[in-house]
C-alpha cells in the first residue's frame, strides 16, 4: 500500500529544465511545491569539477550522467511491419536523468523558432498548396500560439540563461550581423556573442562571399560574467571543448544548476525528493481530475503524493509514457488516424559536411557547445520550396563543440576505419579539418508515433514506451538539398582542399548519435480531437494536468527545441498564475 | 597559463582524485542509476564539502586481470593491426590499449552495466542496433575462441598470432564485413565493439590504463584536459604549443 503524504499545491514530475522553471515560477507565486526526481542530486563542484569534467570516456562513452537503459529504456522500430526491439544501448539520443537532466549536459544552443514554423500547416498550405502539406502521409499542424504571444517568453528564457548572441531583427528593424530571418525581437541578447575560432570565422567569410548572411550562434555558453534576473552568477566561457554531453565545471553554461537551483532550493515552500520515480498520475473515477501521483523511491517504498496540480516535466518520452500508463487521453492509432496521445512523434534530420585543409591548423579542441557561425537561408520557409519536393529546412553551421578524439576525428572519403592508412589520415586531419552541420526539421507523418510496447517491460515491471519512427522522402530530400548547399560553402572556405558530404540517407538508425531532440506525442493544438494539450499545455481531458516539454511540438522545426519548450513553459506558468489559480478549470474552451 | 594557475589546478586535481578514496569516502556518489538513498531537500542548497565524483581510475599496473592466455594471444596482434606502430605515434599495444580493454572488461562496462540485456532476443534489423543478450565481457569471451577456430580451419591449424600480417588483416576485414562465419558467435558485432574499444583505449585519458604517456594525443595534436583556451580562440592557424595534459596532470606539471 502506498503511504499517503500531505497534499501540496503542485507536484512536479521530473526535475530537469522545465521542472526547474515551473518550480521557480510557482514558488515565487507562493505555491507549495514538491518536485519528484527519479535520479540523484547533482551540483557543479561535486559532479562537474573542472579537475575531472573533461573526460570523454566516462561521460560520453560510459554514459555517466545519462539515463541507464539497464533500468529503463524504450523499444524502437522504423515502421509497424517490424517488431519493436529494445534500445539496448544509448546511441541516437542521450536521455538525461538526475537533477538538471539534459539541461546539465546539453550544448546550450538557444534558438527561437521562426514565426512561420508555428504555422507550418497553414503557411505551407497557402504558399505551396494542399499536396505540399499532405504528401508522404504528412500530418502537419499549426501551433495554437502566435509569434507575438511567445516572444516575451523567449526573452525571459534568454535572459535567464545569459544568452550570448547578436539580434538580427530588433522590433522589426533588421540588424547587421544578426539573423535577418528571425522574428522581430523585443530586446537584444543579454550578452555579446562568443569569439570565433578559425573554422566559424572562415565559414562566415565564405558564406558572405556566396551572398549569405552569417551570424553567431545564440548560445547559453556565456561570453562574459553575468548575473541573471534571479541573481544567479555565470562565469565567462573558457572554450574548453567539453560542453555538449558534459557538465560545465566553470559555471559558464546555462543549466538548471547555474541559473535556477541555488535560488529555488533556498525557498521554504519548495521540496525536492530525489530517487523517486513516478509510476502513475492518479485520477478521480471519472478520469477528469488528477488527484496526485504515485511514486516509488529507491528503497522500494511507495507513496501517494496528493496535489491540486500535476505538472509532467519528465522529458517528452517519459511524459507521453506516463500519460499512456495513467490512461489519460485517447491513445493515437496510426491505422485510423484517430486518438492523440503519442501522435506526431518527430525528431531532427542531421546531415553534415567535413572540410579538410592541407596546411591550415583549425585547433578543433577550442570549442563550446554552441560555438558556431550560422546561416539561416535554408531554414523553415526562408527559401522558395517550389518544385523541391519537400517542406521544412534547417540551419547550416560551422559548429566547433570541441575536438574530443574518440568521437571527433574526421578523415576524407574512402579512408578505412583502422590500420596504417587510417592512422596516417587521423594524424594528418585531426587539426586540419572542420565540421559543417546541417540541422534540419522533421515533419509529422502518420506512421511516426509513440505507444506502449506489448512485450518489453522496465525494471519496475511497467510496459516500455514503443517508438515507431522513420525519415520519409520529405526529410531525405531536404537533407540532400541542405548538405549540397553546405558543401558549396565548405568548398569556398579559405584553404579547403577537400570535403566529405554526409547525407541523411536510409532509415532512422538508433546507433549513431544524432540529437536528443525528440518531439511530439503530447502535441498542442486548438482542438481536443487533434491535440493532447491546449496552448497553455493543459490537458484537454484532465484540466489540472499540464504537460511540459517538446512533446507539445506538432512537428519539429529546424532548430534545437529547448528555447521553444522553455518559452511555452513560461507562457503556461503566466497563465496559471494569472487565471487558473483564481479559477481552476479549462483555460481554453474546447 | 600562469604558474599560479598551474599550481591552483594541481591542488584541485590532487584534492579531487585523493578525495574519492580518502576523506570523502563516506559520501556515496551515484551515476544516475537507481539505488542511491532517497533524499528530501528543502529550504537549503544541498552541499557536501570536499565531496567529488572523481573518476574510477584503472588500477593494477600493466598485468592482465581479465584476459586469459588464448585471448591475450589474439588481442595483442589484432590490436596492432587496428593501430599499427609507425614513427608518428604508438601502436595500440605500445599505448597499452590491451590493458585498457582488460580493465574495462573486468569492471562495470564489461558486465554490461549500461546495457539493457533482458529478453526476448529476436534478431533485429541493423537500424535497431545492439540486440545481443551478451555483456561486452561475454562477447569477448565467446568470440575470440570462435575466431581462433575459424582461423585454424582456414589457415592450416594456425593461430591468429602466427599468420602473416596480410592474412591477419584479411581475417579482421572478414569480421568487419560479416563475411567470416563463426561458430556460435557474431564476428561483425564483435568487431564493431572491438574497434570502438580500441579507439577508446587509444584516445581516452591515461587514467583508464591506455593512451600511455598521452602518445595518441601527441600524435594528433590534442592538448587533452586543458580547461582554458581564451587566449587562443582568436589566434587562427597557429599551433597551440601546450603539451597534452591528463586529468592526473603530466610529468613536469607538478614540478614548478
Ligand atoms: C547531449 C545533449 C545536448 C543537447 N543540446 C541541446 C541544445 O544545445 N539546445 C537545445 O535546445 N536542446 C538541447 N538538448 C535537449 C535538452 O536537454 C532538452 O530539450 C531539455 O533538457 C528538455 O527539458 P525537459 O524538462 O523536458 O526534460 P529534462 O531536462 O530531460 O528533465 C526531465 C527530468 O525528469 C526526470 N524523470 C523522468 N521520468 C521520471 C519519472 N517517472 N519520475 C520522476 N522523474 C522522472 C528525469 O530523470 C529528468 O531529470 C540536448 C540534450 C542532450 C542530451
Amino acid at each position: 500500500m502506498a503511504t499517503r503524504l500531505p497534499s501540496v499545491d503542485a507536484v512536479l514530475v521530473g526535475f530537469g529544465w522545465t521542472g526547474a522553471i515551473m518550480g521557480q515560477q510557482f514558488c515565487d507565486a507562493g505555491l507549495n511545491v514538491v518536485a519528484l526526481e527519479r535520479g540523484v542530486w547533482r551540483d557543479t563542484p561535486t559532479e562537474f569539477a573542472p579537475t575531472f569534467a573533461q573526460d570523454e570516456l566516462r561521460y560520453m562513452w560510459r554514459h555517466h550522467l545519462f539515463q541507464n537503459v539497464a533500468d529503463d529504456t524504450l523499444t524502437i522500430r522504423n515502421n509497424t511491419d517490424q517488431q519493436a526491439l529494445p534500445m539496448r544501448r544509448l546511441g541516437s539520443f542521450l536521455l538525461g536523468t538526475g537533477v538538471g537532466s539534459g539541461g546539465a549536459h546539453w550544448n546550450g544552443q538557444i534558438w527561437r523558432f521562426l514565426p512561420s514554423d508555428l504555422k507550418a500547416y497553414s503557411h505551407n498550405l497557402e504558399r505551396y498548396g494542399k499536396a505540399a502539406v499532405t504528401a508522404n502521409d504528412m500530418t502537419v499542424q499549426d501551433y495554437p500560439v502566435s509569434w507575438e504571444e511567445l516572444e516575451p517568453h523567449y526573452d525571459t528564457f534568454e535572459k535567464l540563461c545569459g544568452t550570448s548572441g547578436k539580434a538580427g531583427n530588433l522590433n522589426g528593424k533588421i540588424q547587421d550581423g544578426g539573423n535577418p530571418f528571425e522574428g522581430p525581437r523585443s530586446a537584444e541578447y543579454p550578452n555579446p556573442p562568443l569569439a570565433w575560432p578559425a573554422s566559424p570565422a572562415m565559414f562566415a567569410e565564405a558564406a558572405k562571399k556566396l551572398g549569405y548572411k552569417p551570424f553567431p550562434h545564440p548560445t547559453g555558453n556565456v561570453s562574459k560574467a553575468y548575473v541573471n534576473p534571479l541573481g544567479m552568477q555565470l562565469g565567462e566561457c573558457t572554450y574548453c571543448g567539453f560542453c555538449e554531453k558534459f557538465g560545465c565545471g566553470n559555471y559558464s553554461k546555462a543549466s538548471p544548476q547555474t541559473t535556477i537551483l541555488p535560488y529555488l532550493m533556498a525557498k521554504k515552500n519548495f521540496t525536492l525528493r530525489t530517487e523517486c520515480e513516478v509510476l502513475k498520475v492518479e485520477t478521480t473515477s471519472d478520469g477528469k481530475h488528477a488527484t496526485g501521483v504515485t511514486y516509488v523511491n529507491s528503497a522500494g517504498e511507495e507513496f501517494f503524493q496528493p496535489a491540486d496540480m500535476v505538472i509532467l516535466s519528465a522529458y517528452i518520452l517519459h511524459n507521453v509514457r506516463l500519460m499512456l500508463l495513467s490512461n489519460i487521453g485517447k491513445p493515437y492509432d496510426p491505422k485510423t488516424g484517430e486518438g492523440v496521445v503519442g501522435k506526431n512523434y518527430a525528431y531532427q534530420t542531421m546531415g553534415s559536411v567535413n572540410v579538410f585543409y592541407k596546411d591550415k591548423i583549425m585547433n578543433p579542441f577550442i570549442g563550446a557547445g554552441a560555438l558556431a557561425s550560422v546561416i539561416d537561408e535554408f531554414n523553415g520557409d526562408n527559401f522558395d520550396h517550389s518544385g523541391l519536393g519537400f517542406i521544412g529546412g534547417g540551419y547550416i553551421a560551422s559548429m566547433t563543440t570541441g575536438g574530443r578524439p574518440i568521437e571527433m576525428i574526421y578523415t576524407p572519403d574512402g579512408t578505412p576505419k583502422w590500420g596504417m592508412e587510417w592512422k596516417k589520415a587521423a594524424a594528418q586531419n585531426y587539426l586540419r579539418s572542420s565540421l559543417i552541420s546541417c540541422h534540419g526539421s522533421v515533419m509529422a507523418h502518420r506512421g511516426n508515433y509513440l505507444d506502449l510496447d506489448p512485450t518489453y517491460r522496465d525494471s519496475l515491471g511497467r510496459p516500455m514506451l514503443r517508438m515507431t519512427f522513420d525519415f520519409t522522402d520529405n526529410e531525405r530530400k531536404m537533407s540532400a538539398y541542405m548538405v549540397d548547399k553546405a558543401a558549396e560553402v565548405g568548398l569556398a572556405m579559405d584553404g579547403a582542399s577537400g570535403i566529405k558530404k554526409n547525407y541523411r540517407k536510409g532509415s532512422w538508425n538508433v546507433v549513431p548519435y544524432q540529437t536528443t531532440h525528440n518531439t511530439g506525442g503530447a502535441i498542442t493544438g486548438d482542438n481536443p480531437k487533434t491535440s493532447v494539450v491546449n496552448k497553455y499545455l493543459q490537458s484537454w481531458d484532465v484540466s489540472n494536468l499540464f504537460v511540459m516539454g517538446a512533446g507539445a511540438f506538432p512537428q519539429n522545426a529546424g532548430y534545437n527545441p529547448t528555447g521553444t519548450l522553455a518559452a511555452l513553459a513560461y507562457m503556461a506558468a503566466d497563465k496559471i498564475k494569472s487565471d487558473y489559480l483564481k479559477n481552476p478549470g479549462p483555460l481554453v474552451q474546447a | 597559463m600562469s604558474d599560479n594557475g598551474i599550481n591552483r589546478r594541481r591542488l584541485l586535481v590532487a584534492g579531487a582524485l585523493t578525495g574519492a578514496a580518502g576523506a570523502a569516502g563516506a559520501v556515496t556518489l551515484h551515476d544516475g542509476e537507481r539505488g542511491a538513498d532517497p533524499r528530501t531537500y528543502s529550504g537549503t542548497m544541498p552541499w557536501r564539502g570536499g565531496a567529488a565524483d572523481a573518476p574510477p581510475i584503472a588500477e593494477g599496473g600493466t598485468g592482465y586481470t581479465f584476459f586469459n592466455a588464448l585471448e591475450q594471444a589474439f588481442l595483442e596482434p589484432a590490436l596492432d593491426r587496428l593501430i599499427p606502430p609507425d614513427p608518428a605515434g604508438p601502436s595500440a599495444t605500445q599505448a597499452n590499449v590491451h590493458i585498457f580493454i582488460d580493465r574495462q572488461l573486468a569492471g562495470p562496462y564489461g558486465r554490461g552495466d549500461h546495457y539493457f540485456l533482458g529478453g526476448p532476443w529476436p534478431k533485429g534489423v541493423a537500424e535497431q542496433g545492439y540486440q545481443s543478450r551478451l555483456s561486452p565481457a561475454q562477447v569477448y569471451r565467446l568470440t575470440i575462441p570462435a575466431i581462433e577456430g575459424h582461423v585454424r580451419g582456414a589457415y592450416n591449424g594456425k593461430l591468429f598470432k602466427d599468420l602473416a600480417v596480410e592474412d591477419q588483416d584479411k581475417v579482421l576485414k572478414s569480421l568487419e564485413s560479416g563475411d567470416a562465419k563463426l561458430d556460435s558467435a557474431d564476428g561483425k558485432m564483435f568487431f564493431t565493439m572491438f574497434l570502438q574499444n580500441a579507439m577508446e583505449g587509444y584516445f581516452s585519458d591515461p587514467i583508464y590504463g591506455g593512451n600511455k604517456d598521452m602518445g595518441a594525443w601527441k600524435m594528433i595534436g590534442f592538448p587533452g584536459a586543458h580547461y582554458d583556451y581564451r587566449e587562443w580562440v582568436g589566434r587562427h592557424n597557429e599551433r597551440v604549443p601546450y603539451p597534452p595534459v591528463s586529468i592526473k596532470g603530466r610529468p613536469g606539471w607538478s614540478e614548478t
